[in-house]
Protein backbone atom coordinates (compact mmCIF):
# COMPACT_ATOMS: atom_id res chain seq x y z
CA UNK A 1 0.00 0.00 0.00
CA UNK A 2 2.81 2.60 1.27
CA UNK A 3 4.33 1.53 -1.96
CA UNK A 4 1.67 1.71 -4.54
CA UNK A 5 1.38 5.74 -2.84
CA UNK A 6 4.90 6.32 -3.46
CA UNK A 7 4.90 5.05 -6.83
CA UNK A 8 2.04 7.34 -7.50
CA UNK A 9 3.65 10.33 -6.47
CA UNK A 10 6.59 9.15 -8.34
CA UNK A 11 4.37 8.94 -11.62
CA UNK A 12 2.38 12.37 -10.77
CA UNK A 13 5.76 13.75 -10.57
CA UNK A 14 7.10 12.72 -13.85
CA UNK A 15 3.74 13.18 -15.26
CA UNK A 16 4.15 16.64 -14.53
CA UNK A 17 7.38 17.55 -16.26
CA UNK A 18 5.64 15.68 -19.00
CA UNK A 19 2.76 17.75 -19.11
CA UNK A 20 4.80 20.96 -19.05
CA UNK A 21 6.86 19.95 -22.24
CA UNK A 22 3.96 18.96 -24.01
CA UNK A 23 2.17 22.01 -23.27
CA UNK A 24 5.10 23.85 -24.67
CA UNK A 25 4.85 21.79 -27.60
CA UNK A 26 1.18 21.58 -28.04
CA UNK A 27 0.45 25.25 -27.63
CA UNK A 28 2.66 25.87 -30.70
CA UNK A 29 1.29 23.50 -32.81
CA UNK A 30 -2.06 24.52 -31.99
CA UNK A 31 -1.45 28.38 -33.19
CA UNK A 32 1.21 27.35 -36.05
CA UNK A 33 0.57 23.23 -36.89
CA UNK A 34 4.40 23.66 -36.24
CA UNK A 35 5.58 20.20 -34.74
CA UNK A 36 9.24 22.06 -32.90
CA UNK A 37 11.50 19.55 -32.55
CA UNK A 38 13.54 22.43 -30.99
CA UNK A 39 11.63 22.53 -27.25
CA UNK A 40 13.89 20.34 -25.99
CA UNK A 41 16.70 22.63 -26.59
CA UNK A 42 14.93 25.32 -24.71
CA UNK A 43 15.08 23.55 -22.34
CA UNK A 44 18.61 22.57 -22.72
CA UNK A 45 19.33 26.26 -22.76
CA UNK A 46 17.52 27.58 -19.96
CA UNK A 47 19.88 24.75 -17.78
CA UNK A 48 23.58 26.03 -19.55
CA UNK A 49 22.40 29.77 -18.84
CA UNK A 50 22.65 28.97 -15.03
CA UNK A 51 26.90 28.89 -15.48
CA UNK A 52 29.01 30.97 -16.28
CA UNK A 53 30.30 30.34 -20.29
CA UNK A 54 33.67 27.89 -20.15
CA UNK A 55 34.95 24.98 -21.49
CA UNK A 56 36.23 23.55 -17.90
CA UNK A 57 34.55 20.76 -16.58
CA UNK A 58 33.41 22.20 -13.21
CA UNK A 59 30.73 24.31 -13.95
CA UNK A 60 30.66 27.46 -12.09
CA UNK A 61 27.06 29.24 -10.83
CA UNK A 62 26.47 32.42 -12.21
CA UNK A 63 23.12 33.25 -12.76
CA UNK A 64 21.94 29.90 -11.15
CA UNK A 65 23.79 31.27 -7.84
CA UNK A 66 21.78 34.28 -7.63
CA UNK A 67 18.43 34.32 -5.36
CA UNK A 68 15.63 32.40 -7.02
CA UNK A 69 13.37 35.71 -6.72
CA UNK A 70 15.99 37.05 -9.91
CA UNK A 71 17.22 33.35 -10.79
CA UNK A 72 13.61 32.55 -11.97
CA UNK A 73 12.71 35.33 -14.26
CA UNK A 74 15.96 35.48 -15.80
CA UNK A 75 16.27 32.21 -17.05
CA UNK A 76 12.71 32.51 -18.37
CA UNK A 77 13.63 35.69 -19.82
CA UNK A 78 16.66 34.01 -21.81
CA UNK A 79 14.72 31.47 -22.37
CA UNK A 80 12.12 33.13 -23.92
CA UNK A 81 14.33 35.60 -26.34
CA UNK A 82 15.72 32.26 -27.40
CA UNK A 83 12.47 31.03 -28.85
CA UNK A 84 11.71 34.76 -30.10
CA UNK A 85 14.17 34.63 -31.81
CA UNK A 86 13.79 31.74 -33.32
CA UNK A 87 10.62 32.80 -34.57
CA UNK A 88 11.73 35.73 -36.42
CA UNK A 89 15.14 34.74 -37.51
CA UNK A 90 13.66 30.82 -38.98
CA UNK A 91 9.87 30.37 -38.56
CA UNK A 92 8.59 34.44 -39.54
CA UNK A 93 9.91 33.51 -43.31
CA UNK A 94 8.62 30.10 -43.41
CA UNK A 95 5.11 31.62 -42.20
CA UNK A 96 3.32 30.11 -45.65
CA UNK A 97 6.04 26.97 -45.80
CA UNK A 98 4.08 23.75 -45.68
CA UNK A 99 4.14 21.87 -42.74
CA UNK A 100 6.95 19.30 -43.23
CA UNK A 101 9.23 21.96 -43.99
CA UNK A 102 8.77 24.01 -40.46
CA UNK A 103 9.50 20.60 -39.03
CA UNK A 104 12.92 19.70 -40.25
CA UNK A 105 13.79 23.78 -40.12
CA UNK A 106 12.71 22.88 -36.20
CA UNK A 107 14.98 19.79 -36.35
CA UNK A 108 18.07 22.01 -37.79
CA UNK A 109 17.51 24.87 -34.91
CA UNK A 110 17.82 21.78 -32.77
CA UNK A 111 21.20 20.82 -34.50
CA UNK A 112 22.31 24.05 -34.31
CA UNK A 113 21.26 24.71 -30.84
CA UNK A 114 23.24 21.76 -29.21
CA UNK A 115 26.36 22.50 -31.20
CA UNK A 116 26.35 25.92 -30.22
CA UNK A 117 26.57 25.35 -26.63
CA UNK A 118 28.95 22.37 -27.42
CA UNK A 119 31.19 25.07 -29.03
CA UNK A 120 30.73 27.36 -26.06
CA UNK A 121 30.60 24.83 -22.54
CA UNK A 122 32.43 21.57 -24.48
CA UNK A 123 31.02 18.47 -24.79
CA UNK A 124 31.72 16.86 -21.59
CA UNK A 125 28.66 16.94 -19.03
CA UNK A 126 28.42 18.85 -15.89
CA UNK A 127 28.04 18.37 -12.56
CA UNK A 128 25.36 21.20 -11.37
CA UNK A 129 23.72 21.57 -7.68
CA UNK A 130 20.96 23.74 -8.19
CA UNK A 131 19.03 24.13 -4.73
CA UNK A 132 20.41 21.96 -2.76
CA UNK A 133 17.38 22.78 -0.14
CA UNK A 134 15.17 20.67 -2.11
CA UNK A 135 16.89 17.52 -2.01
CA UNK A 136 15.17 16.61 1.71
CA UNK A 137 12.52 14.77 2.58
CA UNK A 138 9.07 15.31 3.58
CA UNK A 139 7.87 11.97 5.93
CA UNK A 140 4.00 11.87 6.10
CA UNK A 141 3.29 9.17 8.60
CA UNK A 142 5.41 6.27 6.94
CA UNK A 143 5.36 7.69 3.54
CA UNK A 144 8.42 9.60 2.73
CA UNK A 145 8.36 11.94 -0.26
CA UNK A 146 10.79 13.72 -1.66
CA UNK A 147 10.51 17.91 -1.45
CA UNK A 148 11.33 18.28 -4.79
CA UNK A 149 8.79 16.18 -6.19
CA UNK A 150 6.21 18.25 -4.27
CA UNK A 151 7.70 21.64 -5.61
CA UNK A 152 7.03 19.78 -9.19
CA UNK A 153 3.82 19.47 -9.20
CA UNK A 154 3.09 22.27 -7.23
CA UNK A 155 5.15 24.07 -10.03
CA UNK A 156 3.54 22.77 -12.65
CA UNK A 157 -0.45 22.83 -11.37
CA UNK A 158 0.61 26.30 -10.42
CA UNK A 159 1.51 27.02 -14.28
CA UNK A 160 -1.40 25.25 -15.67
CA UNK A 161 -4.04 27.36 -13.50
CA UNK A 162 -1.77 30.65 -14.71
CA UNK A 163 -2.17 29.39 -19.05
CA UNK A 164 -5.56 28.29 -18.43
CA UNK A 165 -6.76 31.58 -16.84
CA UNK A 166 -4.78 33.67 -19.30
CA UNK A 167 -6.18 31.45 -22.21
CA UNK A 168 -10.16 31.62 -20.60
CA UNK A 169 -9.80 35.33 -18.90
CA UNK A 170 -7.59 37.84 -21.27
CA UNK A 171 -8.36 38.99 -24.44
CA UNK A 172 -4.94 37.90 -25.66
CA UNK A 173 -6.08 34.63 -24.60
CA UNK A 174 -8.87 34.90 -26.34
CA UNK A 175 -7.29 36.36 -29.07
CA UNK A 176 -5.35 32.74 -29.29
CA UNK A 177 -7.84 30.45 -28.43
CA UNK A 178 -9.40 31.78 -31.97
CA UNK A 179 -5.91 31.63 -33.90
CA UNK A 180 -5.47 27.95 -32.92
CA UNK A 181 -9.35 27.42 -34.31
CA UNK A 182 -9.16 29.25 -37.36
CA UNK A 183 -6.11 31.38 -37.86
CA UNK A 184 -7.02 33.68 -41.32
CA UNK A 185 -10.72 34.04 -39.81
CA UNK A 186 -9.27 35.54 -36.74
CA UNK A 187 -7.13 37.85 -38.92
CA UNK A 188 -9.65 39.04 -40.86
CA UNK A 189 -11.37 39.91 -37.02
CA UNK A 190 -7.79 42.27 -36.74
CA UNK A 191 -6.30 39.43 -34.75
CA UNK A 192 -2.25 40.37 -35.99
CA UNK A 193 -1.18 37.03 -36.55
CA UNK A 194 2.76 37.46 -35.96
CA UNK A 195 2.21 38.73 -32.32
CA UNK A 196 -0.13 35.51 -31.65
CA UNK A 197 2.46 33.39 -32.98
CA UNK A 198 5.38 35.68 -31.16
CA UNK A 199 3.27 34.57 -27.60
CA UNK A 200 2.58 31.49 -28.52
CA UNK A 201 6.60 31.57 -29.04
CA UNK A 202 7.34 33.24 -25.68
CA UNK A 203 4.83 31.19 -23.41
CA UNK A 204 6.20 27.29 -24.86
CA UNK A 205 9.92 29.02 -24.22
CA UNK A 206 8.66 30.72 -20.41
CA UNK A 207 7.02 26.92 -19.73
CA UNK A 208 10.19 25.45 -21.19
CA UNK A 209 12.61 27.50 -18.63
CA UNK A 210 10.41 26.01 -15.68
CA UNK A 211 11.00 22.16 -17.04
CA UNK A 212 14.99 23.41 -17.02
CA UNK A 213 14.93 24.20 -13.76
CA UNK A 214 12.95 21.61 -11.95
CA UNK A 215 14.57 19.18 -14.21
CA UNK A 216 18.21 19.78 -13.69
CA UNK A 217 17.44 20.10 -9.92
CA UNK A 218 16.46 15.96 -9.96
CA UNK A 219 19.38 15.59 -11.87
CA UNK A 220 22.54 17.68 -11.40
CA UNK A 221 23.51 16.98 -14.54
CA UNK A 222 24.42 19.32 -16.95
CA UNK A 223 24.97 17.79 -20.71
CA UNK A 224 23.87 19.62 -23.87
CA UNK A 225 21.46 16.88 -25.25
CA UNK A 226 19.82 17.44 -21.72
CA UNK A 227 16.47 18.28 -23.22
CA UNK A 228 16.03 15.77 -26.28
CA UNK A 229 14.62 13.04 -24.32
CA UNK A 230 12.18 15.15 -22.52
CA UNK A 231 11.24 16.41 -25.99
CA UNK A 232 10.49 13.29 -27.36
CA UNK A 233 8.32 11.90 -24.70
CA UNK A 234 6.72 15.24 -24.51
CA UNK A 235 5.69 15.12 -28.11
CA UNK A 236 4.42 11.22 -27.69
CA UNK A 237 2.74 13.11 -24.98
CA UNK A 238 0.42 15.51 -27.55
CA UNK A 239 0.23 13.22 -29.76
CA UNK A 240 -1.51 10.65 -27.65
CA UNK A 241 -3.59 13.19 -25.77
CA UNK A 242 -5.05 14.53 -29.28
CA UNK A 243 -2.63 16.93 -31.17
CA UNK A 244 -3.99 20.89 -31.20
CA UNK A 245 -5.49 19.88 -28.25
CA UNK A 246 -4.43 21.81 -24.96
CA UNK A 247 -6.39 19.32 -22.52
CA UNK A 248 -4.98 16.48 -24.17
CA UNK A 249 -1.57 17.27 -24.38
CA UNK A 250 -1.66 17.46 -20.26
CA UNK A 251 -3.40 14.10 -20.14
CA UNK A 252 -0.94 12.77 -22.41
CA UNK A 253 1.97 14.16 -19.99
CA UNK A 254 0.61 12.82 -17.80
CA UNK A 255 -0.49 9.24 -18.96
CA UNK A 256 3.13 8.55 -20.16
CA UNK A 257 4.58 9.37 -16.64
CA UNK A 258 2.16 7.16 -15.22
CA UNK A 259 3.21 4.17 -17.74
CA UNK A 260 6.83 5.21 -17.53
CA UNK A 261 6.81 4.75 -13.84
CA UNK A 262 4.96 1.73 -13.15
CA UNK A 263 6.68 -0.01 -15.55
CA UNK A 264 9.88 0.98 -14.03
CA UNK A 265 8.39 0.10 -10.79
CA UNK A 266 6.33 -3.11 -11.61
CA UNK A 267 8.37 -4.37 -14.30
CA UNK A 268 10.97 -7.71 -13.24
CA UNK A 269 14.22 -6.65 -12.66
CA UNK A 270 15.93 -8.36 -15.88
CA UNK A 271 13.24 -6.36 -17.74
CA UNK A 272 13.56 -2.77 -16.32
CA UNK A 273 16.34 -1.71 -18.52
CA UNK A 274 13.54 -2.20 -21.61
CA UNK A 275 11.77 -0.53 -20.04
CA UNK A 276 11.14 2.28 -22.46
CA UNK A 277 10.44 -0.19 -25.48
CA UNK A 278 7.43 -1.28 -23.23
CA UNK A 279 6.35 2.76 -22.94
CA UNK A 280 6.47 2.46 -26.58
CA UNK A 281 4.43 -0.56 -26.91
CA UNK A 282 1.64 0.84 -24.68
CA UNK A 283 1.94 3.94 -26.44
CA UNK A 284 1.15 2.17 -29.94
CA UNK A 285 -1.82 0.27 -28.52
CA UNK A 286 -3.18 3.66 -27.39
CA UNK A 287 -2.95 4.81 -30.53
CA UNK A 288 -4.06 1.79 -32.59
CA UNK A 289 -6.99 2.25 -30.02
CA UNK A 290 -7.81 5.84 -30.57
CA UNK A 291 -5.89 6.82 -33.64
CA UNK A 292 -6.55 10.66 -33.55
CA UNK A 293 -5.49 10.55 -29.32
CA UNK A 294 -7.71 10.54 -26.83
CA UNK A 295 -8.78 13.92 -26.78
CA UNK A 296 -10.15 14.60 -30.67
CA UNK A 297 -9.17 18.58 -30.97
CA UNK A 298 -11.54 20.36 -34.08
CA UNK A 299 -10.50 19.33 -36.78
CA UNK A 300 -7.27 21.36 -38.38
CA UNK A 301 -6.51 22.00 -41.43
CA UNK A 302 -3.28 23.57 -42.82
CA UNK A 303 -3.26 26.81 -41.88
CA UNK A 304 -1.79 29.40 -44.49
CA UNK B 1 -14.47 53.89 -51.48
CA UNK B 2 -13.06 50.64 -52.99
CA UNK B 3 -11.82 50.41 -56.66
CA UNK B 4 -10.27 46.92 -58.22
CA UNK B 5 -8.49 47.03 -61.29
CA UNK B 6 -7.63 44.23 -63.74
CA UNK B 7 -7.08 41.64 -60.59
CA UNK B 8 -5.86 38.62 -61.63
CA UNK B 9 -5.50 35.56 -58.74
CA UNK B 10 -4.02 32.02 -59.41
CA UNK B 11 -4.01 28.87 -57.07
CA UNK B 12 -0.96 27.06 -57.64
CA UNK B 13 -0.79 28.20 -61.72
CA UNK B 14 -4.60 27.82 -62.25
CA UNK B 15 -6.31 31.05 -63.12
CA UNK B 16 -9.53 32.14 -60.52
CA UNK B 17 -9.90 35.74 -61.42
CA UNK B 18 -8.35 37.23 -64.58
CA UNK B 19 -8.70 40.93 -65.33
CA UNK B 20 -11.95 41.55 -63.10
CA UNK B 21 -12.39 45.16 -62.13
CA UNK B 22 -15.24 46.51 -60.02
CA UNK B 23 -16.32 49.22 -57.90
CA UNK B 24 -18.08 50.46 -54.67
CA UNK B 25 -19.23 53.79 -53.73
CA UNK B 26 -19.94 54.79 -50.52
CA UNK B 27 -23.05 53.83 -48.84
CA UNK B 28 -23.32 51.32 -52.05
CA UNK B 29 -24.61 48.16 -51.53
CA UNK B 30 -23.24 46.09 -54.98
CA UNK B 31 -24.00 42.50 -55.52
CA UNK B 32 -21.45 39.76 -57.03
CA UNK B 33 -23.27 36.97 -58.90
CA UNK B 34 -22.22 33.87 -61.08
CA UNK B 35 -21.69 30.21 -61.36
CA UNK B 36 -19.49 28.45 -59.08
CA UNK B 37 -16.06 28.54 -59.37
CA UNK B 38 -16.55 32.12 -61.45
CA UNK B 39 -14.23 33.58 -59.03
CA UNK B 40 -16.19 35.34 -56.59
CA UNK B 41 -15.21 34.28 -53.50
CA UNK B 42 -11.59 34.59 -54.37
CA UNK B 43 -12.20 38.39 -55.22
CA UNK B 44 -13.49 39.36 -52.29
CA UNK B 45 -10.43 37.13 -50.27
CA UNK B 46 -7.79 39.48 -52.30
CA UNK B 47 -9.98 42.60 -51.03
CA UNK B 48 -9.79 41.57 -47.76
CA UNK B 49 -6.14 40.76 -47.85
CA UNK B 50 -6.51 36.77 -47.70
CA UNK B 51 -4.96 35.72 -50.42
CA UNK B 52 -2.44 38.09 -52.84
CA UNK B 53 -2.99 38.92 -56.05
CA UNK B 54 -0.54 38.02 -58.85
CA UNK B 55 -1.46 41.54 -60.71
CA UNK B 56 -4.02 44.31 -60.44
CA UNK B 57 -4.32 46.96 -57.88
CA UNK B 58 -7.07 47.59 -55.05
CA UNK B 59 -7.51 50.89 -53.62
CA UNK B 60 -9.54 51.40 -50.72
CA UNK B 61 -10.54 54.96 -49.29
CA UNK B 62 -7.69 56.29 -51.39
CA UNK B 63 -5.03 53.94 -50.66
CA UNK B 64 -3.34 51.19 -52.16
CA UNK B 65 -4.16 47.60 -49.94
CA UNK B 66 -2.70 45.25 -52.77
CA UNK B 67 -0.92 42.55 -50.91
CA UNK B 68 -1.55 44.14 -47.40
CA UNK B 69 -2.28 41.78 -44.56
CA UNK B 70 -5.77 40.85 -43.45
CA UNK B 71 -5.13 42.17 -40.21
CA UNK B 72 -3.82 45.67 -41.32
CA UNK B 73 -7.25 46.05 -43.85
CA UNK B 74 -9.81 44.75 -40.90
CA UNK B 75 -8.20 47.70 -38.74
CA UNK B 76 -8.71 50.44 -42.08
CA UNK B 77 -12.15 49.59 -41.78
CA UNK B 78 -13.04 46.50 -43.95
CA UNK B 79 -14.39 43.50 -42.63
CA UNK B 80 -14.96 40.06 -44.51
CA UNK B 81 -17.91 37.86 -43.88
CA UNK B 82 -16.53 34.51 -45.32
CA UNK B 83 -18.48 32.02 -46.69
CA UNK B 84 -19.51 28.55 -45.08
CA UNK B 85 -20.06 31.04 -41.23
CA UNK B 86 -16.38 30.88 -39.39
CA UNK B 87 -17.71 30.79 -36.19
CA UNK B 88 -14.64 30.09 -33.41
CA UNK B 89 -16.66 26.45 -32.74
CA UNK B 90 -15.21 26.27 -28.90
CA UNK B 91 -15.63 29.78 -28.31
CA UNK B 92 -18.82 31.08 -26.24
CA UNK B 93 -21.10 33.24 -28.42
CA UNK B 94 -19.63 36.58 -26.21
CA UNK B 95 -16.16 35.48 -26.83
CA UNK B 96 -16.45 34.86 -30.30
CA UNK B 97 -18.33 38.40 -30.43
CA UNK B 98 -15.64 40.21 -28.40
CA UNK B 99 -12.73 38.61 -30.62
CA UNK B 100 -14.23 42.31 -33.07
CA UNK B 101 -13.43 44.86 -30.45
CA UNK B 102 -9.69 43.87 -29.47
CA UNK B 103 -8.55 45.45 -32.62
CA UNK B 104 -10.72 49.01 -31.55
CA UNK B 105 -8.48 49.32 -28.85
CA UNK B 106 -9.18 52.77 -26.88
CA UNK B 107 -12.16 53.33 -29.11
CA UNK B 108 -13.66 50.28 -27.91
CA UNK B 109 -15.44 49.02 -24.62
CA UNK B 110 -15.30 45.43 -25.23
CA UNK B 111 -18.51 44.65 -22.98
CA UNK B 112 -20.45 47.48 -23.29
CA UNK B 113 -20.16 47.18 -27.55
CA UNK B 114 -20.81 43.68 -27.01
CA UNK B 115 -23.97 44.49 -25.10
CA UNK B 116 -24.96 46.53 -27.48
CA UNK B 117 -24.84 44.47 -30.68
CA UNK B 118 -26.68 41.44 -28.38
CA UNK B 119 -29.65 43.26 -27.92
CA UNK B 120 -30.03 43.38 -31.94
CA UNK B 121 -30.03 39.55 -31.68
CA UNK B 122 -32.01 37.76 -29.26
CA UNK B 123 -31.17 34.60 -29.93
CA UNK B 124 -27.39 35.68 -29.20
CA UNK B 125 -28.35 37.08 -26.14
CA UNK B 126 -29.83 33.82 -24.99
CA UNK B 127 -27.16 31.93 -25.94
CA UNK B 128 -24.19 34.30 -24.99
CA UNK B 129 -22.66 31.54 -22.63
CA UNK B 130 -22.99 28.83 -25.30
CA UNK B 131 -20.05 27.36 -27.24
CA UNK B 132 -20.83 28.99 -30.78
CA UNK B 133 -20.38 25.41 -32.90
CA UNK B 134 -23.32 24.28 -30.77
CA UNK B 135 -25.86 27.18 -32.50
CA UNK B 136 -27.56 26.45 -35.19
CA UNK B 137 -26.81 27.47 -39.19
CA UNK B 138 -28.72 30.76 -38.93
CA UNK B 139 -27.64 31.37 -35.55
CA UNK B 140 -24.19 30.99 -36.69
CA UNK B 141 -24.87 33.39 -39.92
CA UNK B 142 -26.34 36.15 -37.27
CA UNK B 143 -22.89 35.83 -35.16
CA UNK B 144 -20.67 36.34 -37.73
CA UNK B 145 -22.38 39.16 -39.11
CA UNK B 146 -22.83 40.49 -35.75
CA UNK B 147 -19.17 39.88 -34.97
CA UNK B 148 -18.24 41.80 -38.23
CA UNK B 149 -20.22 44.67 -37.22
CA UNK B 150 -18.38 44.67 -33.67
CA UNK B 151 -15.17 45.60 -36.19
CA UNK B 152 -17.05 49.10 -36.97
CA UNK B 153 -16.53 48.27 -40.48
CA UNK B 154 -16.89 50.91 -43.62
CA UNK B 155 -17.43 48.43 -46.04
CA UNK B 156 -18.50 45.05 -45.55
CA UNK B 157 -17.46 42.27 -47.37
CA UNK B 158 -20.62 39.34 -47.36
CA UNK B 159 -19.87 36.08 -49.07
CA UNK B 160 -23.12 33.90 -49.69
CA UNK B 161 -25.33 35.19 -46.86
CA UNK B 162 -27.92 33.08 -48.07
CA UNK B 163 -26.36 29.58 -48.19
CA UNK B 164 -27.76 26.76 -46.39
CA UNK B 165 -30.32 28.61 -44.65
CA UNK B 166 -34.17 29.10 -44.37
CA UNK B 167 -35.72 31.69 -46.82
CA UNK B 168 -37.31 33.25 -43.14
CA UNK B 169 -33.86 33.30 -42.14
CA UNK B 170 -32.15 34.55 -45.23
CA UNK B 171 -35.00 37.58 -45.14
CA UNK B 172 -33.72 38.38 -41.24
CA UNK B 173 -30.14 38.64 -42.18
CA UNK B 174 -31.29 40.81 -45.31
CA UNK B 175 -32.68 42.87 -42.64
CA UNK B 176 -29.91 43.53 -40.49
CA UNK B 177 -27.32 43.83 -43.65
CA UNK B 178 -29.55 46.41 -45.03
CA UNK B 179 -30.54 48.25 -41.90
CA UNK B 180 -27.02 48.88 -41.26
CA UNK B 181 -26.58 50.89 -44.59
CA UNK B 182 -29.15 52.84 -43.67
CA UNK B 183 -28.05 53.82 -40.10
CA UNK B 184 -24.49 54.02 -40.92
CA UNK B 185 -24.30 54.38 -44.19
CA UNK B 186 -22.14 50.99 -44.45
CA UNK B 187 -21.10 50.08 -47.93
CA UNK B 188 -21.85 46.63 -48.98
CA UNK B 189 -20.40 43.93 -51.34
CA UNK B 190 -22.04 40.94 -51.50
CA UNK B 191 -21.81 37.61 -53.05
CA UNK B 192 -24.57 35.59 -53.98
CA UNK B 193 -25.34 32.38 -56.56
CA UNK B 194 -28.97 33.20 -56.02
CA UNK B 195 -30.38 36.39 -58.39
CA UNK B 196 -34.00 36.84 -57.13
CA UNK B 197 -33.29 37.99 -54.10
CA UNK B 198 -29.92 40.16 -54.49
CA UNK B 199 -31.99 42.11 -57.51
CA UNK B 200 -34.60 43.14 -55.25
CA UNK B 201 -31.90 44.99 -52.31
CA UNK B 202 -29.06 45.89 -54.54
CA UNK B 203 -27.99 48.70 -56.46
CA UNK B 204 -25.78 47.79 -58.70
CA UNK B 205 -25.10 43.88 -59.82
CA UNK B 206 -21.98 42.65 -61.46
CA UNK B 207 -22.36 39.51 -63.05
CA UNK B 208 -18.92 37.44 -63.21
CA UNK B 209 -17.78 34.21 -64.91
CA UNK B 210 -14.42 32.46 -65.70
CA UNK B 211 -12.68 34.63 -63.28
CA UNK B 212 -14.16 38.09 -65.19
CA UNK B 213 -16.64 40.78 -65.28
CA UNK B 214 -19.74 39.75 -68.00
CA UNK B 215 -22.06 42.09 -67.50
CA UNK B 216 -22.44 45.00 -64.71
CA UNK B 217 -25.40 47.64 -64.39
CA UNK B 218 -28.06 48.85 -61.87
CA UNK B 219 -29.86 46.25 -60.39
CA UNK B 220 -33.06 48.06 -61.66
CA UNK B 221 -32.14 47.94 -65.32
CA UNK B 222 -31.67 44.26 -64.85
CA UNK B 223 -35.19 42.88 -63.24
CA UNK B 224 -36.26 41.26 -66.50
CA UNK B 225 -33.32 38.48 -65.99
CA UNK B 226 -32.77 37.74 -69.95
CA UNK B 227 -29.58 39.42 -69.64
CA UNK B 228 -28.18 38.24 -66.51
CA UNK B 229 -29.06 34.99 -68.24
CA UNK B 230 -26.85 35.32 -71.30
CA UNK B 231 -24.11 36.57 -69.19
CA UNK B 232 -24.25 34.05 -66.31
CA UNK B 233 -24.16 31.13 -68.54
CA UNK B 234 -22.31 32.28 -71.37
CA UNK B 235 -24.74 31.52 -74.27
CA UNK B 236 -27.85 32.85 -76.11
CA UNK B 237 -30.99 30.81 -75.59
CA UNK B 238 -31.94 29.14 -78.45
CA UNK B 239 -35.79 29.45 -79.22
CA UNK B 240 -37.52 27.35 -81.97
Amino acid sequence: MINLAQNLIDALSLGSLYALVALGIGLLFSILRLINLAHGDFITVGAFALIVPSMEVTAQLAIGALNPVLLIPSIALIVVIVALMTDWAVFRPLRRAPQPSMMIASFAVSYIIQNGLIMIYGARPKNVNLWPALTGQLSIGPLRIATLQIVTIVVTLVLMAGLALFLKRTSYGIQMRAAAEDFRMARYLGVRGNLVIGMAFGISGALASAVSLLFLSQTGSLETGLGVPLALFGLVAVVIGGMGSLVGAVVGGFLVGFIVTLLQAYLPPDLRSFRDAFAFTFVIAILLWRPAGLIRAKAFDQRV
Amino acid sequence: MLQVENLHVSYGGIAAVRGLSLTVAAGEVVAIIGPNGAGKSTTLAAIAGGVSPREGTITYGGMGITGRRPEDIARMGVSLVPEGRHVFATLTVEENLAIGTYMLGHRSKTSADVAAVLERFPRLQERRHFPAGRLSGGEQQMLVIARAMLTQPKLMLVDEPSLGLAPLIIDQVYDILLDLRRRQGLSLLIVEQSTSRILKHADRIYVVRSGAVQLVDRAQALKDGEAIKRAYFGFEEVRA
